[in-house]
This record gives C-alpha cells, sequence and structure tokens, in this order.
C-alpha cells in the first residue's frame, strides 16, 4: 500500500503533490499533547498536566459554583484512580464531592435527581468501558428530559469519562465510546486534546445549560504543558485549527490530534502541507471551521482512534461531502482503529491509527488526479 | 402469598436468612470453635488439598506481584487475605461444574487446574483470556463488575433443563453487590431455581471505598431474601469453613432446591492492583489487624494440631510452589507469540467482506513494516 509513495523530500519542496507545498508555517509538534494555542502562555509557566488542569477546573468551578458537586467511585478519599479529584473532598467537604455505590446506572440516575433540583453534578464514570451500565439512563433521561418535558427541566451535568487506549490497559479500559453519545440527540459531547482545553472546555462544560459528555483521553492525561490557569479558550462548541496547511486537512479530536500534527511534520517531508482541524466538541459539530479548511485545501482525511464503521468519521466525512463536494479533488477518507473490540494490550497498536497510517491516506488522495484504483477494481 | 405456606412466613424468612454471624470451624489461631451452625466438617482429605491450594495459590500471586512491580506484566489484582475464598470456590466444585470468575480470582483458576501462564494472560498482554472455556469450565475472567452473575444463572439454567446436574459457582465482590446486574441475577436465579451459587468475597474494599459506605445491609448475604434466595455468611478466612458452607450450597444447588448465596468475610491484604496506593484510603493499623487472622496460618495451624499436616508435606508443598513460581517466571520471561491478525480473525465466525478488507490492509501495513508493524 505505501509503494508509490513519494520519496522523502525536505520539507517545503514540491513532491507528489499536484500543488506545491508551501513553507512550513505551522508550528511544529512535539509528542504528546497538541500545543496549547490559547492566548499567549509565557513560556515560564509551570508545567500543568492534563489531569492536573482537570482538577484545577473542577477546583475553581466548585469554588465558583456551590450547586456544583462531584460524584463517582472513588472519587472521595482516593481522588480518583487518575487523581482528577485529588484533594476536592479535603477542600469542599463530603456533599461537594462524595465516593457512591458501585453502580453506573444508579449514580446517573441519582444526578438526574439532583439536577431536577437545580444541583450541577459532575459525575465521574471511571472507564470507558464501565459506563455502559448507565447507558439507559444516559440516552433514555440524560439526553432527553430536556425535549421531554418541553425545555421545562434541564438536567445540566456533566459525564466524565477517561477514554480511548494506548495506555497498555487490560481489556474493557481502553474503549473509544463517543459514537454512542455522539448519536444520541441531546447530548453534547467534547474531548479535548490539550491541557488549555482540559481546563477551558470543561468549565464550559459545567456552565453549560445542557448535558454534557466530556471524553478525557486517557493518553494525554500526563501530558503536560506550561500553562497559566485559569486559562480560556475557544467556547465549547467551535473546532481549532492546529496547524495550517494548504494541501489537506486533517479532521480529528482527543487522544489523535497529536498523532495528527506528528503526521503533518512527517508529510512535510513528502511535500504535503497539512492542515490539523481539532474539533474539541463533537457535538455541536462545527461545519464552519470544518468547511472553510476543506474548502481552502479540497482534500480531507478524518482521523480517529475508535473503530470507523457507523463511527463519529462517518458523520464527518458526510458532512464535508455534502458542503464541500465542488471543492474536493479527491473522496474524503477515513483514517481509523479497525471494526475490532480494542485489542490486548500487546497488540493494540496493530489496531491504532499511526503516521505510517495517515500516510497512506495522503497518498491516495488524487494528486494525480486519478481516480484510487481501489475503487475502479471490477468486482 | 405465593410461597409455600407450611409454618407460615416465618419459617419460610428462617430457612433463608444467613446466621446471625459468620460460620466458623476454626478460629483466629487455628482452634476449633462450635460456631458452625450445624454445617458438616468437610473431609480431611479436601482440607489437605485445600493447603496445597492455597499455598500454591500465594506463591503464584506474589510471583505475579513481582512481575508486575518490574514491569513484566501490567498491574496485577492480588488475592492475598483470599486464599481461603480461591482454592474453597474451585474445591467446591466437580469437574463437570462451572465456575465465573473475575479479575481478582486467579487463585481460584489455578486450584481448577487452568495453567499459571495462561491465567495471567490478560496482564501479560497478548490476549483477553488465555485459557479455553470449555476446557476448564471456567469462563472468562469478567472486569465489568457483576456481569459475569446473570451468566452464571443462564448457563446453570440450560444445564438443567438439558437434565445434568451440573451447578455453577459465581464469584462477586463486595462493591459489585451494589451493580444492578447482581440484583437481577439473584431474581433470575430464585425464579428460575437455577442450580448457582453466588459467592461474595466481602474483602471490605471496592478500591477505596469501604464496606461502610457501600452498603446499609446488616450483612450482604440478607440481599437474598428479598429475592427469596437462600443465604449464608462464612468467616472467609476460615478454609474449613468456606469448604464446609459452599459444600451445602453446591449440594442445595444441584439437588434442584434452587441458588445459594454466600458472603465470605475476608480482607484484601494488598492494594486493589499493583498500581494502586492503599495508604491514601486506609490505615496500616487495620491491615496489621487482619494479618493475626491469616487464612493459609489458620489453616497450617489446625492441620499441624490435627495431624494432617507434618515437615514432610509441608516441605513437598512448599516445593511444589517454588517449582510454581519458577515456571511462571520462566514463562513469562519470554513474549507469547500471538498474530497480529488476531485482533481482526475471532470477531465473527467468519470474517464478512469488509473486515477481510481491514485484514488485508493491516497485512499489507506488516509488510510494509509501517508503524502498525512495530
Ligand atoms: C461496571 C464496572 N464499574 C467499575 C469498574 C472499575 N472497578 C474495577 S474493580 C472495582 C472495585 C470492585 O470492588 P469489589 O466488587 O469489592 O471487588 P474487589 O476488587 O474488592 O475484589 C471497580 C470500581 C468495573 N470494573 N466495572
Ligand atoms: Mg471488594
Amino acid at each position: 500500500m505505501t509503494t508509490s509513495r513519494p520519496a522523502l523530500v525536505s520539507p517545503g519542496a514540491s513532491a507528489g503533490s499536484a500543488e506545491p507545498a508551501r513553507d512550513a508555517r505551522a508550528r511544529a509538534a512535539g509528542p504528546g499533547a497538541a500545543p496549547d494555542t490559547a492566548g499567549s502562555q509565557p513560556r515560564s509557566a509551570p508545567a500543568v498536566s492534563m489531569a492536573g488542569a482537570l482538577n484545577r477546573a473542577l477546583r475553581d468551578a466548585m469554588a465558583a459554583d456551590e450547586r456544583v458537586l462531584v460524584l463517582g467511585e472513588d472519587v472521595g478519599r482516593l481522588g480518583g484512580v487518575f487523581r482528577v479529584t485529588d484533594g476536592l473532598r479535603a477542600a469542599f467537604g463530603e456533599r461537594r464531592c462524595f465516593d457512591t455505590p458501585l453502580a453506573e446506572a444508579g449514580i446517573v440516575g441519582f444526578a438526574v435527581g439532583m439536577a431536577m433540583y437545580g444541583l450541577r453534578p459532575v459525575v465521574e464514570l471511571q472507564f470507558d468501558a464501565f459506563a455502559y451500565p448507565a447507558f439507559e439512563q444516559v440516552v433514555s433521561h440524560v439526553a432527553k428530559l430536556g425535549a421531554r418535558t418541553g425545555g421545562r427541566v434541564r438536567p445540566s451535568m456533566v459525564l466524565r469519562i477517561p477514554y480511548g487506549g494506548g495506555v497498555g490497559a487490560v481489556e474493557h479500559h481502553s474503549d473509544s465510546s463517543e459514537a454512542y453519545y455522539a448519536h444520541t440527540a441531546g447530548l453534547k459531547v467534547v474531548t479535548p486534546a490539550t491541557v488549555t482545553d482540559a481546563y477551558s472546555l470543561l468549565r464550559d462544560a459545567i456552565d453549560d445549560p445542557d448535558p454534557v459528555v466530556f471524553l478525557e483521553p486517557k493518553r494525554l492525561y500526563w501530558s503536560r504543558s506550561p500553562v497559566d490557569l485559569p486559562v480560556r479558550a475557544e467556547p465549547l462548541g467551535q473546532a481549532a485549527l492546529r496547524r495550517a496547511g494548504r494541501d489537506v486537512t486533517v479532521v480529528t479530536y482527543g487522544p489523535t490530534v497529536p498523532l495528527a500534527l506528528e503526521a503533518a511534520q512527517v508529510a512535510a517531508g513528502y511535500g504535503w502541507d497539512v492542515e490539523v482541524v481539532d474539533l474539541r466538541s463533537i457535538v455541536p459539530f462545527d461545519d464552519d471551521t470544518v468547511v472553510a479548511s476543506v474548502r481552502r485545501t479540497g482534500r480531507c482525511v478524518v482521523l480517529h482512534e475508535a473503530q470507523g464503521f457507523a463511527g463519529v468519521g462517518a458523520e464527518i466525512a458526510a458532512r464535508v461531502q455534502e458542503r464541500c463536494f465542488h471543492s474536493l479533488a479527491a473522496p474524503v477518507l477515513r483514517v481509523t482503529g479497525w471494526d475490532v473490540p480494542y485489542p490486548a494490550p500487546k497488540l493494540e497498536h496493530h489496531h491504532q491509527p499511526s503516521v505510517a497510517r495517515i500516510l497512506d491516506a495522503f497518498e491516495r488522495l488524487q494528486w494525480d488526479d486519478e481516480p484510487d484504483a481501489r475503487w475502479l477494481a471490477d468486482t | 402469598m405465593t410461597t409455600e405456606t407450611t409454618g407460615g412466613l416465618g419459617a419460610v424468612v428462617a430457612k433463608l436468612l444467613p446466621s446471625p454471624s459468620p460460620i466458623r470451624f476454626v478460629d483466629d489461631g487455628g482452634e476449633p470453635v462450635d460456631e458452625h451452625g450445624g454445617y458438616r466438617p468437610p473431609p480431611d482429605e479436601l482440607l489437605v488439598q485445600a493447603y496445597e491450594a492455597m499455598v500454591l495459590g500465594r506463591r503464584f500471586d506474589a510471583q505475579a506481584t513481582a512481575l508486575a512491580r518490574q514491569g513484566r506484566i501490567a498491574a496485577f489484582p492480588s488475592s492475598v487475605g483470599q486464599e481461603a475464598c480461591q482454592a474453597g470456590a474451585a474445591l467446591a466444585l466437580r469437574p463437570g461444574d462451572w465456575l465465573f470468575p473475575t479479575y481478582r480470582d486467579s487463585g481460584a483458576l489455578l486450584s481448577r487446574g487452568v495453567d499459571p501462564l495462561d491465567v495471567l494472560a490478560p496482564v501479560r498482554g497478548h490476549r483477553h483470556c488465555g485459557y479455553d472455556p470449555y476446557a476448564h469450565r471456567c469462563a472468562p475472567m469478567s472486569t465489568p463488575l457483576a456481569t459475569q452473575a446473570p451468566h452464571g444463572t443462564g448457563l446453570a439454567v440450560a444445564a438443567r433443563w438439558k437434565g445434568t446436574d451440573e451447578v455453577a459457582l459465581v464469584l462477586l465482590g463486595d462493591g459489585a453487590t451494589s451493580e444492578g446486574d447482581f440484583h437481577e441475577a439473584l431474581n433470575f436465579a430464585a425464579v428460575f431455581r437455577a442450580p448457582v451459587v453466588f459467592l461474595v468475597q466481602n474483602n471490605r474494599y471496592a478500591i477505596s471505598v469501604p464496606l461502610s459506605q457501600q452498603s446499609a445491609a446488616p450483612s450482604l448475604a440478607y440481599k437474598g431474601i428479598g429475592y427469596g434466595v437462600r443465604a449464608e455468611q462464612v468467616d472467609g478466612n476460615d478454609a474449613v469453613a468456606v469448604l464446609s458452607v459452599l459444600a451445602e450450597a453446591v449440594d442445595h444447588a444441584r439437588a434442584g432446591l434452587g441458588p445459594m448465596l454466600v458472603e465470605a468475610h475476608t480482607y484484601r491484604m494488598g492494594p486493589h492492583t499493583s498500581a494502586d496506593d492503599p495508604t491514601r484510603y486506609r490505615d496500616e493499623a487495620e491491615v496489621a489487624s487482619w494479618r493475626g487472622r491469616d487464612p493459609v496460618e489458620r489453616l497450617r495451624a489446625y492441620l499441624r494440631r490435627r495431624g494432617l499436616l507434618d515437615d514432610a508435606a509441608e516441605a513437598a508443598v512448599t516445593a511444589r510452589a517454588e517449582a510454581l513460581a519458577a515456571g511462571v517466571r520462566a514463562g513469562v520471561a519470554h513474549d507469547a507469540h500471538v498474530a497480529p491478525t488476531d485482533i481482526i480473525d475471532h470477531v465473527y465466525a467468519a470474517a464478512p467482506a469488509f473486515l477481510a478488507e481491514q485484514r488485508a490492509a493491516l497485512l499489507s501495513e506488516l509488510d510494509a513494516g509501517g508503524e502498525g508493524a512495530r
């Protein structure tokens, strides 16, 4: 599949690209979280981890509004298995941050009741796959209450869910479950890729009148950036351009944003100037930013770690195709995990999108205006 | 009132309720005590067998914990302190019966004859389940809490309807008894008179959450009564009592008298997994108080007192435990090879076209030596 990839050339040179690649205007992206773009953070700001920024966001939200409370499994004394709620119980007391019995349906249903009474619960569901017992409450009540009651009841709450793989975890600890929530009308679904966004989006989510599923990329929890907290970035619902480029737009979110930036760096060496859009918010979807970018570049690759079939990428590809048809020089391609249950840790890298898999997609973007032979085979 | 009314509701309830304090045969120091509420003492050979299983289980656990600390395997959920329950669960069953374990129940799997390296498969990281569930009649270790409880119930009913006398034993933790699946399983089991036994290892913690915040029930065994499930509570660190009560529960189920819920009072001596820091949520003094109630030491003292264990027998058991540990070390030293395509090959009975296409794509990634091939 990679046989026809053009030889590696230095960034800025033209190779295999219909258009000459432009100067690299984008910042270099290091490993870990995507660079924080909000404001102009002084380089001297202390390095904060994503988990630390989330903790601070909870702390600040609880201090700002006494209706905000944190509940879930092990969030109290332990401070959460990822330490995101560390110190909250000590700071705010047992009615503001508390451990519940071990029952996710109960936790979310209980939070619905509290929200109906005017509180602002922030629920921690311990891992992606352990949120499933709460699915009925989420789908049938959290998501629907607003519509069912003609807008009279708004269960304003945040469901925080650590998600995704890449951390070598045993089974049921690595699911990318965003599509289930994104498909459920009535929920907002957001996911940060930067330390700044971890703080800013969580504050926005807690303030939001609608229920928000807040997906925290596990593999970015310990990524660090120098950020002065508190910090606010684009509002919830708006995407962010993480890298400007002229040849192709990569649309992605959460854990694969750093990967997209890494692939963009490598692609520059092949003469492809890649733009990277970080959605930040899957629902609501920021059509404007995505469409503007794809109209500029004429090519689009959608990237996520979740399996592709009926995934969020399918929705993105459809929207782009509907809105950018006349600007597209190639079909919108998806780079995703395979359509399999998340593999055992030693095999997870075979599942996850890699730089190589992304570059393969770039290569199939019909740079010579030749259709992709794979779609022409007479079957 | 649909319950059989001979003797009235009070008598029915009395038959279902657990004894007011946990069943015990042996006290903390290994002395026999008369707190066994009429349960029959297990045969001596079974006690000796249990002792060996417990020593092997503990050695295996220590080895796995050491490997996890060295980073050779992933975070390991130790069952140190729960050996009486682990061995007891396996030994209560016949080869044709079924075990439904959790992530913490490697000791029970070992005692049931599963290869130690296969028990460790999830933490070795190459497979989610290392053994063939049909070969050992052990379901895959269940991580989503309590979800195995309805499975054990359904299997037990299927076995009964087929006309066999097979029994299923479901292992659970105290925390898991808060999950809806546990309650639904109890209800199904009672309604269908399933030959299933639920053994709740109440080790007093669900990660950091202590029992006092988990449940206000007088004992977790009381969760049976509302469903019409007979229940019992037992000192989970007294192997003699665990074997005795489980034998009764399995017999009860096998005889077609319906399910039974057994709560074993025990203690998780180690961290939740080797990645956990229990000092954040419990006192060392509490842990120390449980050290004096160690199930292995207790059975050992009892067996020696009864003349059922001598130095030679102990030395033989120790040697077998060391051999087991050495085998685990050697086995873990080299990676079990699993083909990358394994992640695709077993998802469907036969890969549909769209997945076959992805398999081909994975193979060509591997050919190209891309990152997928690392
Ligand atoms: C449905 C579900 N929710 C949460 C978890 C995360 N989790 C794993 S073990 C555990 C505590 C379980 O406690 P308990 O049932 O007492 O068993 P123990 O670990 O003490 O053996 C939790 C919360 C899970 N595995 N499954
Ligand atoms: Mg427990």
